[in-house]
Parts: C-alpha cells; structure tokens; sequence
C-alpha cells in the first residue's frame, strides 16, 4: 500500500516538473521574437541618431524634395513615402477582391477535387520569387499597360503594383479561406434549412464568423506589399521625384535602401545613413497600421 | 396572434412570392459564383501566363551540364550547381531553425499564455508587426548580428538564421491560427482522461494544427527560397564557384545568381537566368509536394 | 510518437541531401594550391575580377575564392574591417574609408587594372547627333540646365524634347560622369530617368528616338545595334570610344581607371600571391574580352614588381 502511495506521487511530480520546463523552454522561444525587435529597433536606431545629428528631422519628415544623392542634397522622405503608399493602396485594389473572391469559392461552391487542385495552385503563385515578378512587370505588364496608357514610362508604380498584388493575392486567398473553412459546419447548414441561397450563406453567415481572420489577412497581404523590395526596385523606377501619377517612375521607400545597399556609397556617409532612418520610419509605419488593423479585428471578432 | 398574423402576412416569403424571389436569388447566388471563380481564374491565369514566359525563354538552355555546371561568364558554360546546393543548404537549415522557433512560439501564446496579461498581448503585437517588417531591414539585422556581432560571417550559417528571423513571424501566426481551430472539446477530454497539458498538446492537438500548420511553414519556406535582398546585404555573393563544405562557407542562392544573370549586357543571359528560374520553380514544386503529401497524411 | 519521428524523418532527409551535395574535404593536395582569396565590391570591376578567376580556377582548382558584389563602398567596409582580402574599387578610396584602414591597422596597396570608357549613348534613328563637345554635355546635363530640346543645344537639331536616361544615383558610373561633365559628383539635372539595371537603359534609349544616356562601355558594345555613341570633342577634335582611343587617353574625359585594393597581409598567403600575379598577368586580355579596356602593357608590368618585390 506504502508503494501504491507513493508511486502517484512521483508520477505526479515528475509531470508537474516536465510541465513547468516545457512552458520555460516556449517561453523562451517566445522571447526569440521579442529579442528579434530589439535588435531591429537597436540597429536602426543607432545610425539614425547618427544621420539626425547632420539633418534635422523636420526637414527628414516634412520636406518633398528627396536626392540624397545629388547635389544639392535634400532629405525630405515624403517622395518615397507617398511611393510606398501607392505601391500598397493599387496592389490591395487587385490582391484584396481576387483573393477574397477566390477564397469565398473555394470555401462555399467548389467541389472537394476542385479545392485539391486549385490551393496548391495558388501556393506555388506564392511562391514565385519576387526577382521573377518583378521582371514579368517589366517585359510583360508594362508593354500591355502601354497599349492602354501609351504615355505611361518604362518603369511606374501600377506594373510593380500589380505584380505586387498578384504576389500577395494568395496570401489573402489561402489565410480567407482557413479562416472560412474553420466556420463550423452548423451554421451553414442552418442557414440552408432556411432556404438560403449558397451567396447568401457565403456573405451573410461564413463571412461575417471569419471576418477577424479574413481581416487579419488583408492586414498581412498590405504589409507584405509596404515590405516587398525587388519587384518595386526592378520595374517601379529609382526616380524619386514626388507624384501621384501611378504612370510614373516612382522610387519606394524598400527600393530606395536596396539600390543605396548595393551602390557604391561610401558606408558610413550621411547619404549611406538613411537606409537606416528610411528603414526606421518603414518600421514604424507598419507597426502603427498593425495596431490599428489589431483594434478593427478585436472589434469585430465572433466567438462561436 | 395579431402580432404573428400581420408578421406572416408581411413576410416576403410568401407561398405567392417564394418561387419568383428564389430564383432571383439563386440567380445572384449563382452570377456571383461566376464572379468568384473569375477571381480564382485570374489568378490560374497569371501563373500560367508567367510561367509560359519564363519556359519559353529559358527551356532551350536547360540541360544537366546546366545543373551541373559551375558559372562562368560565357553564357554556353554558364551552369547552377553553386547556387543549387547553397539554396539546399540555406532552406533546409532555415527550416531547423525556425520551424521549432515557430510552433513553439504560437503553442506557447496558444496553449499556456494568459491572453488577459499585457505582456502577452505585447508578444503578440510584436509578431504581427514583425510579419510586416521588409526583408531588407532583417538583411541589415542579420549584417550587424549574425555576421559582425555573432563573427559568423557571410557564411550559410548567417544566411539561414536571417532567413529563419524573417519567416519565424509567418510561421508563428499561421500556426497560431491552426491551433485555434482546433475545437476545445477535444482538449477538454484528454484532460477529462487525465492526460498532462504538453502530452495532449502533443498527442490530441498538434495532430489536428498540423495540416494549418503547414500550410503556413510551405508558405513561409517559399518566400524564403525566393529572397534575395537579405541575403545580398549579408554578402552572399555573386561569384562562387565552388560547393559549400561547411555552414560556415560562402555561399550563393538561387535567387541572386539568377539576378545576377539578368543585370549582365550579353544577351544571352536573360535566357540562362530563364533555365535558373524554371530551376527554382522545380525546386519550389517539390518543396510544395512534400508538403502537401505531409499535409494528406494527417488530414486523415 | 508519431510527430517526433516524422520530424527525425524530416531532419534525416535535409542532412542527407545537404551531405550528398557537400563539396570534398581535403586541404592539402600535394603541391597544387589551396586555401582560401576572399574578394568583394564595384559591380563593375565584378566582370574583369569573375573573368580573372574563372581562369585562375581553372589551373588552381582547390582555391576556394568567394567574388562579393556589394558596392565599392561596402566592399570598402569589408576591406577595412578586415573581412575580405581584396576589394573591387571602381574608385579611389575615399578619406574616411582610409582613417577607418588605419585605425584598424590594415596596410593596403592600390592596383589600377583596366579602363571603362563611359559612352554617352543615343537612339540609332537620331542622325543628327554625331558628336558633343564637353561644354555642350556640361550644358545639357548640369543642375541648372536650360535645355529642354535638341534645338537649345544647337538650333539647327531638332525642335523636339530630349529624354534624360542615367544610371542609378548611388553608381560610381554615376558619380564619375557628373564629375567629370559637371565638376561636382552628384550634380545633375533634375528630370532624368535613373536605372539600376544597364540593360533596361539601353532597352530604355533604344526605343525611345529623343533619348540620351549614359553607361559603361561593356554595355554599349553588347548593345551596339541597338544604339548609338556619341563621338565626345574635348578640345582636340570628336573621338569616338573604341579600345585604342580609351587605351590611349584620347577619349577623354570620360574614361575612368578602376582598381583593385589588396591588404598586405593577406599577401602573404601564397594562393593571393599567386591570384595577384595571375590577375596582373591576365587583367589586359580578359578586361577587354568583358568589354573594359586595356591599360598599356608597362603599366601592368611595374604594378607586377610592386607586388612581388613587396614581402
């Protein structure tokens, strides 16, 4: 009996401590992420303050004149701001319908063969690397936007958007469509008794219990759109002269620090030193819309 | 009753109306379809298009001297070897890093972490934003940490660790989301049956994530595959003719010598860069293939 | 269980095709060469430095020699922190990369290996150009220029509006042009359209009638049926840029010496020494086989006997 007493005992013990390190042991994983930020916020932070000790952060923020380059130099960073804004407002308009489009279908009218084929589909068009988009937004999307737009130049903002957004569609289509699948089969079915239509169950029922998911996605697709550097540095241009033609040759602000990374700029130079104050701002402007995106989502989330 | 009556009588679903009103709104239901599937369609397209593209241009000088190859700067000589086997290395050491990194992270925020503590909640703001961050400010991490700080210098072992910071974020809400799916009863019986926390996550709930999750890790290894601008901040080259030995060796990847290839004035290189790209496509393919067959084998 | 072995699974697989495509190990190969040349830099030395060792590795097979390109000036980093042997330099090194060099104890020597001849380049259909004097380059591309069509530079051109091709911004190309035309390294003209990647420049002005640009001469050659140069008059008479008027000087001033910086320890090893002999040897034939320009054959013969004299 003295045995029996404590074998349980031990069991339990040894479960308690195997518990106790394994949340140690997540935790510190978890801290990996925490660290990551730290060291991003600290790099960028260090040569920032160098460059704001040689350029006042008036001129940085508010100013439109942006030829770091050229003399005379002038550091106002809204050129390429409003560049990147451009990039993420157009490739949303093609990324965010055909995405959201292609998952309500995949979710609520194809049938099981249909869904096998067409998700790996889209995982291998996310795959593409972005040096091969940017390329096909060169040679392909600008010749036929030329037939349209005649006086659009050689490189613009709408071919690099539009690849971007094909880039970042099955993002939106795939992140959608989990969120959408995970809706629990009752709801639906309920809503078929009732004689709804598959449309109406679609919009009405499915997407409004995945909205936070579906939200979350979109957020995603943007970001990665405000992020992506080569297509935009391959067909957007390096012309960082401030426009809101998206026929233009506009200059990103990812395009900018990739071209100053792989030119001959003496490191260490004021104009070297705002890949990093460029790259500062890029940071906290995403950190800012994924905040705002976080309290849309938790406004609308459903619990079921 | 009064109430009911004047209900049932206002109600558009009227026998009278029924038969009209459903067949309009079968007939959205099914133009919407129509629109939908365009969506999808339009995405089908594009890759096709894209790929036929690339096919054209680069099929003719794709060969095994071409894999086999080292480059060189005669287009007839030039081969991918280098590159090939740097990107194997790279991604399948990108994978041991972050792949753990990554589930452990969201089983932590999923399964232990109190939601209502500010520092969670800070843990997880933290990971979104960093989903968003450009791979070229990892790049510029990954310089300062990994080859300066650290000493590994531009070896593989810096690439991958810039790599795995830069997918761990994708990894970890993705899974993050696979877990959540999975339905609370399910873990409320295993501990109804006595089963400590990790052994049902590991037995009950991690089974059930696993095809959400990877999905999400095949997403974030093909971005991986497919980056360059980090790793042309950390120093992978644009020359290297030889096989890496060690993690620590020099190294090229598919996507830069590819790149490299395009900004060089011959010709011809725009059509070695094509062979490169189908190369890589190859390589994405079979990635997703072993990902998927992994994905059947647990959606049960 | 079932997860932990499929991960094992997973694990086996990469390092058994990691090993599968691992190179041989072996350092030593009897008398034949090995050992380590780490090189880093100009984009543009890149094609002269690829060419130099691609033959070097083909009488040298176990050096191991990594060829970077992350921009003179970061290849200039890497040199002067150590980290690489030899930096591509498609300029000088500047002041605050030579007190870097110094506090960190790296003595370095400086090797002129070959010409690029920067070629101001036009559309094959414009047959009104035929040469530029400095002056009228100066006056079209400086900050403050007043051109806007063909006929502002000479009124009996054409009355239509020129396009202004360049370079990126951030290029030593660029930097050396606007030098050399403007007298101040980044002065230009406002309206230009900047590219990256040369090859979409000659794309850029080969379809395009008004266009004017600029870039080096390898470029041009590869290019030349799609476009035209543009003879440069700097006082003595229109040259046009071919090898012998760059080699010479003649064609001027628009052709710019490139480097190399070797520090001097790693010299020492003896796979450099031999790289370098190799490179001095070679550099005039192979830098005119990538499309850059020879320097005269003595030039190459005395930078040979600064390095081997030099223990």
């Amino acid at each position: 009996m003295n045995k029996a007493k404590r074998g349980p005992d031990k069991h339990i013990m040894r479960m308690h401590f195997q518990e106790k390190l394994v949340k140690l042991i997540l935790q510190a994983f978890s801290a990996v992420s925490i660290l990551v930020t730290i060291g991003i916020v600290a790099t960028l932070l260090w040569e920032t303050l160098g460059f704001l000790r040689e350029v006042s952060i008036f001129e940085f923020l508010f100013t439109t004149v942006w030829t770091p380059t050229l003399e005379p130099r002038h550091f106002g960073v809204i050129p390429i701001v409003v560049g990147t804004m451009m990039i993420a407002v157009l490739s949303s308009i093609v990324s965010i319908p055909v995405g959201l489009g292609s998952a309500i279908y995949l979710s609520e009218f194809a049938p099981a063969k249909v869904r096998k084929v067409v998700k790996p589909i889209l995982e291998v068009l996310a795959g593409i690397p972005s040096i091969v988009y940017g390329f096909f937004a060169l040679n392909f999307i600008t010749p036929f936007l030329k037939g349209i737009f005649p006086q659009i130049e050689v490189f613009n903002a709408l071919s690099a958007a539009i690849a971007v957004g094909i880039m970042t569609m099955p993002m939106v289509a795939s992140l959608s469509e989990d969120a959408m699948r995970a809706v629990p089969k009752a709801l639906r079915e309920g809503a078929y008794a009732l004689g709804a239509t598959k449309l109406e169950v679609a919009l009405n029922v499915v997407l409004p219990a995945a909205i936070s998911n579906v939200i979350s996605s979109f957020v995603l697709a943007v970001s990665r759109a405000i992020g992506e550097t080569m297509i935009v540095a391959i067909a957007a241009g390096s012309s960082s002269i401030l426009t809101f033609n998206p026929l233009n040759s506009i200059q990103t602000m990812t395009g900018y620090m990739v071209n100053i990374s792989m030119g001959d700029i003496q490191h260490g130079s004021v104009e070297y030193k705002t890949v990093f104050a460029v790259g500062l701002l890029l940071f906290l402007m995403t950190l800012l819309m994924n905040i705002l995106a976080r309290h849309i989502v938790s406004k609308y989330r459903e619990e079921y | 009753m009064k109430g009911t009556h004047a209900d049932m009588e206002n109600n558009i679903y009227t026998d009278a109306n029924k038969s009209s009103n459903l067949k309009s709104r079968k007939l959205m239901s099914k133009i919407f379809e129509g629109f939908f599937f365009l969506a999808i369609a339009f995405g089908i397209i594009m890759l096709i298009v894209l790929l036929a593209n690339i096919f054209k241009t680069g099929v003719g000088w794709l060969s095994l001297d071409f894999i086999t190859n080292l480059p060189s700067r005669f287009p007839k000589r030039a081969g991918i070897y280098s590159a090939l086997v740097g990107s194997i290395w790279v991604i399948g050491l990108t994978f041991l890093f972050s792949f753990p990194l990554g589930v452990g992270t969201a089983i932590y925020l999923e399964e232990y972490s109190d939601k209502k503590k500010w520092f969670n909640n800070l843990l997880q703001i933290n990971i979104a934003n960093l989903a968003g961050v450009p791979s070229i400010v990892y790049g510029i991490l990954g310089l300062a940490v990994f080859v300066r700080l650290f000493g590994f210098e531009r070896s593989i072992l810096s690439g991958a660790l810039t790599l795995a910071l830069l997918i761990l974020p994708v990894i970890i809400v993705s899974s993050q989301e696979a877990l959540k799916a999975v339905p609370n009863e399910l873990r409320h019986g295993s501990y109804a049956l006595g089963v400590s926390k990790w052994l049902t996550i590991t037995g009950v709930v991690l089974p059930y994530a696993m095809p959400g999750i990877l999905t999400g890790t095949i997403l974030a290894m093909s971005r991986a595959m497919g980056e360059a601008a980090p790793l042309i901040i950390i120093g992978a080259a644009g020359y290297i003719a030889f096989i890496p030995r060690s993690i620590m060796d020099s190294f090229t990847v598919l996507p830069i010598q590819i790149f490299n290839w395009t900004s060089r004035p011959q010709a011809e290189f725009q059509n070695v860069a094509s062979a490169g790209i189908i190369v890589l496509i190859v390589l994405l393919l079979s990635a997703n293939a072993l990902a998927i067959f992994l994905r059947n084998k647990y959606e049960k | 269980m079932k997860m932990i072995r499929t991960a094992g699974i997973i694990s086996m697989f990469l390092i058994v095709s990691m090993s599968l495509f691992a190179g041989c190990s072996g350092d030593t190969k009897g008398s034949e060469l090995t050992g380590e040349v780490k090189i880093d830099g100009s984009s543009t030395v890149f094609p002269i430095t690829e060419a130099v060792t691609e033959e070097f590795l083909a009488k040298n097979r176990y050096v191991r020699i990594p060829v970077g390109v992350s921009g003179t000036g970061g290849g200039f980093k890497k040199f002067t922190a150590n980290e690489i042997d030899i930096n591509d330099a498609s300029r000088t090194i500047k002041d605050k990369e030579k007190q870097l060099a110094e506090q960190n104890g790296i003595d370095y020597v400086e090797l002129k290996i070959a010409y690029d001849g920067l070629s101001v380049v036009i559309n094959p259909e414009n047959n009104w150009v035929d040469s530029l004097t400095v002056e009228e380059l100066n006056k079209i591309w400086s900050p403050d220029s007043k051109v806007k069509k063909w006929s502002d530079v000479r009124p009996e051109w054409p009355d239509e509006e020129i396009k202004f091709y360049s370079p990126g911004t951030d290029s030593g190309t660029f930097d050396y042009f606007t030098e050399a035309i403007n007298g101040e390294s980044g002065a230009i003209r406002a309206d230009i359209t900047p590219s990256e990647d040369d090859n979409v420049l000659a794309q850029g002005i080969g379809g395009d009638k008004n266009a004017i640009g600029f870039f080096g001469f390898a470029y041009y050659e590869e290019n030349a049926d799609k476009i035209k140069a543009v003879k440069i008059d700097n006082g003595s008479g229109p040259v046009e840029p071919t090898l012998e008027s760059i080699k010479s000087g003649q064609y001027a001033p628009l052709s710019r010496p490139l480097f190399i910086y070797v520090n001097k320890e790693s010299m020492v090893r003896p796979e450099v020494k031999s790289y370098l002999k190799f490179y001095l040897e070679n550099a005039g034939v192979l830098a005119e086989e990538v499309g850059y320009v020879a320097l005269p054959d003595d030039e190459y013969a005395k930078e040979l006997e600064l390095i081997l004299e030099d223990k």
